[in-house]
């Protein structure tokens, strides 16, 4: 009786899965850092980085129609950058009369909101890629092996483990109350009651919730003290890397300097 | 008169693959007191999550006379009195009074009336001056009641309890099995409790695997030895 969370990571024995952790993270960030870095109205660079997180995709296995399919997930996300298109001075494209307000698109304003939707979706293509070929206690290590504050990385870890806890409690809770949602056998009520009262037991369960979440945290940390925890996390040493992975990280990272090279020298 | 639980060849596998009921063929008739038993695993929680239709499975299932179906799902909802292991599942809201009006709200009852259910419900479980109490800061043992009362506000015509007396000290327990004495309800009980399953129970069901191995006479059934101890379980011992 358990909350199916969807675990992004996706089992296989392709190149990508077998790659080590830590060279995957840092090549996903210095990747997601060129995206960044390329200013905007680059098109034939962005081409390039699509396709070649598209080629990873597929040389992982993962599916390339998973992936976009995961990525459609942030594109709400990319509405917040809709207002660049009114608000940056330009060459106008057209206007938008709203009441007495009128909008004016600019072409910089247009270029920057494509830029910036290509450039977040091409990141969150890696990073989904990240996770779906690594497991996360291997994506902790590695965070933790290239110095990414301990604190933090045992942060992460632990929302990993009790995520799941708190899902299920969720469950359970949303079950308790479905049960008692019933319908009187008298025909001239109605089932259900006001939005306001729903509203309210709804923000109940949520307080409800916190509370715990509140008191697990300090029994969790009893129970790790208990065993010694002075607030120092000691980890196991990590094997070395291999030939093939030192060329994997050099050679993504020569390439994606050759690209910004590329976009600023041009 | 229709039966209180009727199931027919229930069948029900999770969605990680694992079988959890096989078969499952189970008739209460009204008023009938009836214990569930069985290993931890054994599917016994899954079977009553069916009897309300929060999980559904293949095969037929009527509870107090209506078919599980979607259209039913609210009027069982308000004639099975499901009340779950762990009351903090149980109690969702910041005050014990919202917790048990909650049935009778969702309802659609009139003030008076959710007011006089509620009031009705606590004194039944002996929490009469609980209302305005917080659920958080009580004691397992009122939580459990509490819990109980949060189903008897809908005046169930069955009631389904997973586990009442798990965790609880002896006092606890005793007071307890003392008001589902009294209750006069039909009653489906997992647990895993012997001594209170004899004392209370006239009949049994043993669960283990997802299928139902035994069902009959309490007395028989927690007699046989060779049965319980096939099923992981043991002969209750009155001293």
């Amino acid at each position: 009786m358990h909350v199916h969370y969807q675990d992004p990571y996706r089992p296989g024995r392709s190149l990508i899965h077998a790659l080590d952790a830590r060279v995957k993270l840092l090549v996903t960030i210095a990747f997601i850092l060129t995206v960044a870095l390329i200013p905007p109205g680059f098109w034939p660079v962005y081409i390039l980085l699509l396709s070649l997180i598209i080629s990873v995709e597929i040389l992982s296995e993962i599916g390339v129609v998973y992936v976009l399919r995961r990525s459609i997930l942030v594109l709400p996300f990319m509405l917040a950058a809709l207002p660049i298109i009114f608000t940056l001075q330009g060459a106008p494209l057209f206007t938008l009369s709203l009441g007495g307000w009128t909008l004016t698109a600019t072409q910089t304003g247009m270029e920057r909101f494509i830029s910036i939707v290509l450039k977040s979706w091409t990141s969150v293509q890696a990073a989904i890629v990240l996770t779906s070929t690594t497991p996360f206690p291997d994506l902790l290590l590695a965070m933790r092996s290239v110095k990414i504050p301990r604190m933090l990385v045992t942060i992460f870890g632990m929302m990993w483990r009790y995520l799941f806890v708190l899902g299920d409690e969720t469950l359970r809770m949303m079950r308790a109350r479905a049960s008692r949602s019933g319908q009187s056998d008298t025909p001239s009520l109605k089932a259900g009651g006001s939005i306001i009262w729903r509203a309210h037991v709804t923000g109940g369960m949520a307080g409800s919730l916190f509370i715990r979440a509140f008191e697990r945290s300090d029994r969790i940390y009893m129970a790790m003290v208990a065993r010694g925890y002075d607030g120092d996390v000691r980890t196991l040493a990590q094997p070395k890397t291999s030939l093939l992975n030192w060329l994997v990280l050099v050679f993504s990272l020569l390439l994606f300097t050759a690209l910004l090279a590329l976009a600023y020298l041009l | 008169m229709h039966h209180s639980i009727e199931i027919e060849n229930l069948s029900f596998k999770y969605p990680d693959g694992h079988q959890a009921l096989r078969d499952v063929c189970l008739h209460i008739e009204p008023c009938e007191k009836v214990a569930l038993v069985g290993p931890n695993g054994a599917g016994k929680s899954t079977l009553i999550l069916h009897l309300n239709g929060i999980l559904t499975g293949e095969g037929d299932i009527r509870s107090a006379g209506l078919e599980v179906k979607k259209e039913n799902l609210e009027r069982i909802r308000a004639r099975i009195g499901l009340v779950f292991q762990s009351p903090e599942d149980q109690l969702f809201s910041p005050t014990v009074l919202d917790d048990v009006a909650f049935g009778p709200m969702y309802q659609g009852l009139p003030e008076d009336e959710v007011q006089a259910r509620v009031f009705e419900a606590l004194e039944v479980v002996g929490m009469g001056e609980y209302g305005a109490r917080v659920s958080h800061h009580l004691s397992l043992g009122e939580k459990k009641r509490i819990a109980i009362a949060t189903v008897l506000s809908m005046t169930p015509e069955v009631l389904v309890l997973d586990e009442p007396t798990s965790g609880l000290d002896p006092r606890a327990r005793r007071a307890l099995i003392n008001l589902l004495r009294e209750l006069d309800l039909t009653m489906l009980v997992s647990s895993h409790d012997m001594l209170m399953v004899r004392e209370l129970f006239p009949r049994v069901v043993i669960m283990d695997e997802g299928q139902i191995v035994a069902d009959g006479q309490t007395r028989e059934l927690l007699d046989d030895a060779a049965l319980l101890e096939a099923h992981g379980l043991e002969m209750p011992d009155l001293q």
